[in-house]
């Protein structure tokens, strides 16, 4: 336990460190929440589908977290190219322990970040029925950073080359923020893209946070828990599996 | 303590490590020498757990780094030849980390992180982030990180490249201390022969993957006819300059995870 609270505790000590990945990685969502939010908004409005700004905000969150969350298999990779990976892989402990450690710590940043942005929101103008909601929206974006965490230190574990991790970046994180339904309603989409909006594990993720914060979900609350808390185990064991294969 | 049988590592065509054997005993000070790219760091990544073999045995502490990774873990500790500290960590949280992922007791790692630090002559620089470190400052905390737990076995790869004559006299001081002391188990590398022929009772010496003379140092010159040995060496490995390992097999290692898809 305590080996992974230092491992915990070293991700977070470097994320708090590091000013300026801090304040770069609240930019973007921001800009998203004002120039969609407010650029979109009367369009959103008149179709009839209430206040734009509102909508937006999980989506947004759920964009923070997901792009924080690939961090965390860069940093496999840094550490890898830097040395410190080795220190960890020769430590008396199980690999899965190591991996557990460094993806409760990015998870934290990832959570961390995500409640930022939902906290920032509120001077764009973002309101919420119920305060409280904003709990178990927590518990979402917990559950929705361990995930992608885990996919992510899944491919670091996989990956040598900084060059490799951008491509998958592209070619992955992109199309599962696009793809989600973070920007726009997942209902009365052409059916091909339904198709692929329900096997996008952060579809579920943004609707149950939709469904709590602003009450208007698409796939129910219960079922996207579900998803998330299945895929959620599953990621983690294959990230555990991945990492375990790690030779220097 | 560690014996290995027939061990061969390949990396596509080339091979690295060509079925080399050898023992070392419980509480033997034992050096491992070759010129560059020779296999000796193959040699350790296998011994360590950190790759592995394509073919033969090792028992390391009576345990098998294929298959029971975790005992072995338990039975070493390693000062690599490249760095893997944390730039971004204080050195005290370098040492700090090392104590707590090696069961090192709390009382303990009061009092020997100071003592180690003081050491390597760190000390007064205990808080300051590593990457504001010079190379040599961060080598001499690789070492005071290394000692911190006290293992069976001790793997020491090129450990004194860099370091000042006074670091080296404190290095081999404590190593010799812990040697006598806990017995520990003490298996290095380097490229200083004077090194090996001070501190080692016995010597291995490996080339193109294959182990062309073992035995204590005074065997070595018997053997070779030679006065030092540096001439020894010099007389078993040949003159010529031989492909530092970041070139070909680095690279060849690297477009092999490519072609594989990466899952190495």
């Amino acid at each position: 336990m305590k080996k992974i609270y230092i491992l915990w505790l070293r991700q977070v000590k470097k994320y708090i460190r590091s000013k300026s990945r801090m304040a770069g990685s609240l930019f973007q969502p921001l800009l998203y929440l004002i120039a969609m939010g407010y650029g979109l908004g009367s369009v959103f409005q008149r179709a009839g589908q209430g206040n734009y700004v509102d909508f937006l905000v999980p989506g947004i969150v759920g964009m923070n977290i997901i792009f924080t969350s690939m961090f965390a298999g860069m940093e496999v990779i840094w550490d890898r190219q830097f040395g410190f990976l080795k220190e960890t892989l020769v430590a008396p402990m199980s690999r899965f322990n190591i991996m557990l450690g460094r993806t409760i710590g990015s998870a934290t940043i990832a959570t961390g970040q995500g409640l930022i942005v939902m906290l920032l929101s509120f001077f764009v103008g973002f309101r919420m029925p119920n305060i409280w909601m904003i709990i178990p929206a927590i518990i979402v974006m917990i559950l929705i950073s361990l995930l992608f965490t885990s996919v992510s230190t899944m491919i670091g574990s996989m990956l040598r080359d900084m060059q490799g991790f951008q491509a998958v970046m592209n070619f992955l994180i992109m199309p599962l923020f696009l793809l989600s339904g973070a920007l726009y309603p997942l209902n009365g989409l052409p059916s091909f893209l339904t198709a692929v909006t329900i096997v996008d594990p952060l579809s579920y993720g943004i609707d149950a946070m939709r469904g709590l914060l602003i009450g208007s979900s698409h796939f129910g609350v219960g079922l996207d828990l579900v998803v998330l808390t299945a895929l959620t185990v599953i990621f983690l064991w294959l990230g555990g599996h991945f990492f375990k294969k790690v030779q220097i | 303590m560690i014996t290995v049988q027939n061990l061969s590592k390949k990396f596509g065509e080339f091979t690295a490590v060509d079925g080399i054997s050898f023992d070392v005993k419980d509480g033997e000070i034992f050096a491992f020498l070759g010129p560059n790219g020779a296999g000796k760091s193959t040699t350790i990544k296998i011994l360590t757990t950190l790759l592995q073999p394509t073919g033969g045995d090792v028992r390391i502490n009576g345990h098998d780094p294929v298959h029971h990774p975790s005992e072995v873990r338990r039975s070493f500790g390693i000062v690599f030849q490249d760095p893997s500290l944390d730039d971004d960590l204080t050195a005290l949280e370098n040492m700090e980390l090392h104590g707590v992922l090696y069961d090192v007791p709390d009382d303990v790692r009061k009092r020997r992180i100071p003592e180690l630090l003081k050491l390597v002559d760190l000390h007064e620089r205990k808080d300051d982030l590593v990457k504001e470190f010079s190379g040599g400052m961060r080598r001499r905390l690789e070492i005071a990180r290394g000692f911190l737990h006290h293992p069976k076995i001790i793997f020491l790869d090129e450990p004194t490249l860099g370091l000042d004559p006074q670091t080296r006299n404190h290095m081999w001081t404590y190593l010799k201390e812990l040697n006598k002391n806990e017995g520990t188990t003490i298996f290095f590398t380097t490229h200083y022969m004077e090194e090996a022929d001070r501190a080692a009772e016995r010597i291995a010496v490996i080339d193109h993957g294959k182990i062309i003379a073992i035995g204590r140092s005074e065997d070595l010159k018997k053997q070779t006819n030679t006065a030092s040995l540096e001439d020894a060496f010099l007389a078993l490995t040949g003159k010529t300059i031989r492909e530092e390992g970041g070139g070909g097999l680095d690279h060849m290692r690297q477009m092999r995870t490519l072609w594989r898809g990466g899952r190495r």
